[in-house]
């Protein structure tokens, strides 16, 4: 079948999304952009073409009946077992990696020991990686380095004592190997990975093993039907970066805005706030870009001034909405510069304010910023969308309402929960389009 | 303020086989040699004057055979040589503050770092500083730093403001009654010399000569495909009239030889030369408002050529002087005419004259649209631009973009920022024209 997907390579993550032949969304793929977009974008797209199938599992797994009511619980389960197996498959790398570089590290006598250590912790991890992957577990984020990172630094810890092996020692020669890991992208073994994990979803539903050829047969059909990539949008930060020609790299503002009017096809006026800039647009009723306006040289109120924020806080950046929210009052915060954002943040602390409800400022003092781009743009139209990571942000999200309620009255506020997708969205639209007026894909390189 | 304009390449240019025309050359040379005689002025007896380029009185001050030095020059010359961001840091931490015009912070500092000029010739000190431009208050603030630092003699001629859009003859009296009873009173005790009225109208002719020349070669661009680039080439063409030659042979005779050339270009069906050679597909018509940056001006350029977006015209390529509706330096009226020069710069116009000078070129350089290049330093230029945005977007249709930088600060210009914008822009236009066909 027919698939077009849009890439777009953000500061802080890449996302991409697949659509069919009559524009419906396929797949959804994240990445962490690393300092590697080459290889972001490939993983991303990857996701999204895996995802892809997950959605044609459904469609055809809900058309053949096999399931009867179970479809949810059984392609969840799917979902879940696959990243335990694609999740094995990258620790069995790292460890091999890891033990390479030990053998080349500069551990004289240690050697061997830092070499036994690591297998000790790679055999404790592989243990206990189905519980990470298990229903209803907890991931601070679903990204290998992050969940391998932090399980390897623990494990590490309990090693090194255990066998009387230098900690630091784990620990460098872990941070020597995961950039190569990281930025291996594992393509071939797809097929096969998710036949494993079909075996595993089996043995973990029991009741679903009386019928595992007529559950197994459509999942099989799907595997076999060609994804064929017709065409390939790049967008965002990193797209000059991607090995495609020119007429397959659109700007994010484009993308941004066409995305949105494609998500809701009422959209007037965008606001996109991401990474390290923050985008006002207004579009027409075809979602063509008619005005924009973007934050200047520095990354003032942009998300990673909430990535400070939370540093600062040592909280999540997640975490840090859902506090803002239980603030009573808010502390009003003059400057949104990144760089002072510790020192307001220390010294309100310090007149004894409390910390949600610096918080709570601190998200007002970012959306009066977006509102002031967002006036320069040329106000705010009904209806209005608003994308990017900060949208998740529920904190950000309210002052926002309020601000426009304030200044502009009531309006139709539109927040996708898919909202980080909107720039890859605008993209795979694009492709479609490149499509329809029969431009021919002419990737750079044959290796996408 | 911001002022331009001979942007002489650097001497020192690492890439040799940087493409220019044959004039653009001979700028250069022009350029060099206005240092060199500014380096051995004293040895030979010569007093040295700095004026800025808007409204300056070049002819009047070659009548008192002054060496001409224009300190926004100097800097702009400075940033294009990599060398404004230390001065800029110098002048910092001298007491300057991060939110001065970096032209005025460069100068500073380059003074503090011993006199020596951009192109490395020894620049001295000026003997008279002639303030004949009001209309941009940081020039009044700049001489009188310069003065507090380090002293000389200083004129000031004050010029009203086109605040009602028109020079009225009261406002040219005052002008002229200044320059009579206050300026060449004190140009001639300074450098000695009488003034001598036949010198002066001399000067003025080769300069409307010349200046003729110049509006030719400006309002080629309105060809298609148009043969000249108006505001990264137009820097270059405007060096010598809004600076130190103005009035002189040596201009006459660059701006015959560039006209020849470019007529040349518009013959052969020829687009602008850029830096990488001949630009050969022309798929973007901009107009821009606003002054370039200068410590990346090569790059900016690149961002424009490489997607094939030429800048048919620019009104910084009109910043020095005014003169493609008509004003010429006239010898036979030669007091008022320079009074009329003064308040006829681009910067002394009102918000409205300057809405309506844009909408007038995106019709007759049939340009695809606006493109505002907002200078953090520059409140002459920066303020009111949204509005000019607006108001241009609105009475011509066209899509118009917004994009910020700085004169010479190097810390304000993110590359990645300037082309996501202008990427934008180009596919907005195309976008556009998509929709309306």
């Amino acid at each position: 079948m027919k698939v077009f997907i849009g890439i777009d390579l953000g500061s802080t993550t890449t996302k991409a999304v697949a659509i069919d032949e009559h524009q419906n969304v396929l797949g959804r793929g994240i990445t962490n952009s690393r300092s590697n977009y080459d290889t972001a974008a490939q993983v991303a797209k990857q996701e999204a073409l895996l995802n892809a199938r997950y959605y044609l599992f459904r469609q055809e797994l809900a058309a053949s009946g096999a399931l009867n009511g179970g479809l949810d619980d059984f392609v969840g389960q799917l979902e879940r077992d696959f990243r335990l197996e694609q999740f094995l498959e990258q620790l069995r790398d790292l460890e091999e990696v890891c033990l390479t570089n030990t053998a080349s590290g500069k551990f004289a006598q240690g050697t061997k020991a830092v070499g036994e250590a690591l297998l000790e912790v790679f055999k404790r991890l592989r243990d206990e990686a189905p519980a990470i992957f298990a229903p209803g577990a907890r991931r601070k984020s679903d990204f290998f380095r992050d969940i391998a990172g932090s399980r390897y630094h623990a494990v590490g810890e309990e090693v090194a004592k255990e066998m009387g092996v230098p900690y630091e020692h784990l620990l460098n020669v872990f941070d020597r190997s995961i950039i190569e890991v990281e930025n291996r992208v594992y393509i071939e073994g797809q097929r096969s990975q998710l036949l494993r994990a079909v075996d595993r979803t089996f043995l973990a539903l029991p009741q679903t093993q009386s019928r595992t050829d007529k559950i197994r047969e459509p999942i099989e059909r799907v595997l076999d039907t060609e994804l064929e990539e017709v065409y390939v949008v790049g967008t965002g930060y990193g797209r000059a970066r991607l090995p495609f020609s020119k007429e397959h790299i659109r700007s994010e503002i484009l993308c941004h805005g066409l995305g949105a009017h494609v998500m809701y096809p009422g959209t007037a006026t965008v606001l996109d706030i991401g990474g390290q800039d923050t985008k006002a647009i207004q579009v027409d009723p075809a979602g063509i870009v008619e005005n924009f306006q973007m934050n200047d040289r520095c990354a003032a109120g942009c998300g990673r001034y909430l990535g400070y924020i939370a540093d600062e806080m040592n909280l999540g950046l997640h975490e840090l909405g859902p506090l803002a929210m239980q603030a009573t009052r808010t502390v009003r915060i003059n400057s949104t510069c990144t760089v002072f954002a510790g020192a307001e943040l220390r010294d309100r602390l310090a007149l004894g304010e409390k910390r949600e409800d610096i918080l709570s400022g601190l998200h007002r003092a970012i959306i009066l910023r977006a509102m002031s781009i967002l006036a320069r743009s040329g106000g705010i139209r009904d209806e209005f969308t608003f994308t990017g990571g900060v949208a998740k942000n529920e904190a950000a999200v309210k002052a926002l309402r309020e601000l426009i309620y304030e200044n502009y009255g009531e309006m139709t506020i539109n927040i996708n929960p898919d909202s980080i997708y909107t720039g890859a969205l605008g993209g795979a639209t694009f492709a479609f389009r490149a499509f329809q007026e029969g431009q021919v894909a002419r990737p750079k390189e044959a290796a996408h | 303020m911001t002022t331009p304009a001979t942007a002489a390449m650097p001497a020192s240019s690492k890439k040799p086989q940087v493409q220019k025309e044959d004039a653009m050359w001979l700028q250069k040379e022009l350029i060099n040699r206005n240092y060199q005689e500014l380096a051995t002025a004293h040895e030979r007896g010569k007093k040295i004057s700095a004026t800025f380029v808007p409204g300056n009185l070049n002819e009047l001050l070659m009548c008192f055979d002054f060496a001409r030095s224009l300190p926004e020059t100097n800097q702009l010359q400075n940033g294009m040589r990599k060398k404004s961001g230390k001065f800029i840091m110098d002048a910092e931490r001298d007491g300057q503050s991060e939110d001065v015009c970096t032209y005025v912070k460069s100068d500073l500092g380059m003074m503090l770092n011993g006199q020596v000029g951009p192109t490395g010739d020894p620049l001295p000190r000026p003997d008279l500083l002639l303030l004949s431009y009001t209309g941009c208050f940081t020039f009044m603030k700049w001489f009188e730093l310069i003065r507090q630092k380090f002293g000389g003699e200083t004129v000031m001629l004050h010029v009203p403001y086109q605040g009602d859009g028109k020079i009225n003859p009261n406002m040219r009296d005052y002008v002229v009654k200044q320059l009579k009873e206050t300026v060449i009173p004190a140009l001639e005790k300074v450098s000695g010399v009488k003034f001598d009225i036949d010198r002066l109208r001399q000067y003025m002719r080769e300069s409307a000569k010349a200046e003729e020349d110049l509006v030719a070669v400006l309002q080629s661009a309105k060809n298609r495909p148009s043969p000249i680039d108006g505001y990264f080439g137009g820097v270059y063409y405007i060096g010598p009239i809004f600076t130190a030659f103005r009035g002189t042979p040596d201009a006459s005779k660059f701006y015959g030889m560039l006209r020849s050339e470019i007529e040349q270009r518009v013959r052969d069906g020829k687009g602008p030369i850029t830096p990488d050679g001949e630009m050969t597909s022309e798929r973007y018509r901009l107009v821009v408002e606003g002054p370039p940056n200068w410590t990346s001006f090569r790059d900016f350029w690149k961002m424009f050529y490489e997607d094939g977006a030429v800048v048919v015209t620019s009104t910084y390529a009109k910043v020095g002087g005014l003169y493609d509706f008509g004003f010429r330096h006239d010898p036979d009226r030669p007091l008022e005419s320079l009074a009329e020069y003064c308040m006829g710069c681009y910067t002394n116009l009102n918000l409205p004259q300057r809405i309506d000078m844009i909408c007038k070129y995106i019709e007759e350089y049939q340009a695809d649209g606006l493109l505002i290049n907002s200078i953090k330093s520059c409140n002459s230029f920066s303020a009111g631009q949204l509005l000019i945005l607006r108001e241009v977007e609105k009475r011509t249709g066209k899509p118009a973009a917004f994009i910020e930088t700085d004169l010479v600060d190097p810390r304000y210009f993110s590359a990645a920022n300037v082309k996501n914008r202008l990427e934008s822009y180009f596919q907005m236009i195309e976008q556009k024209r998509a929709a309306q066909h």
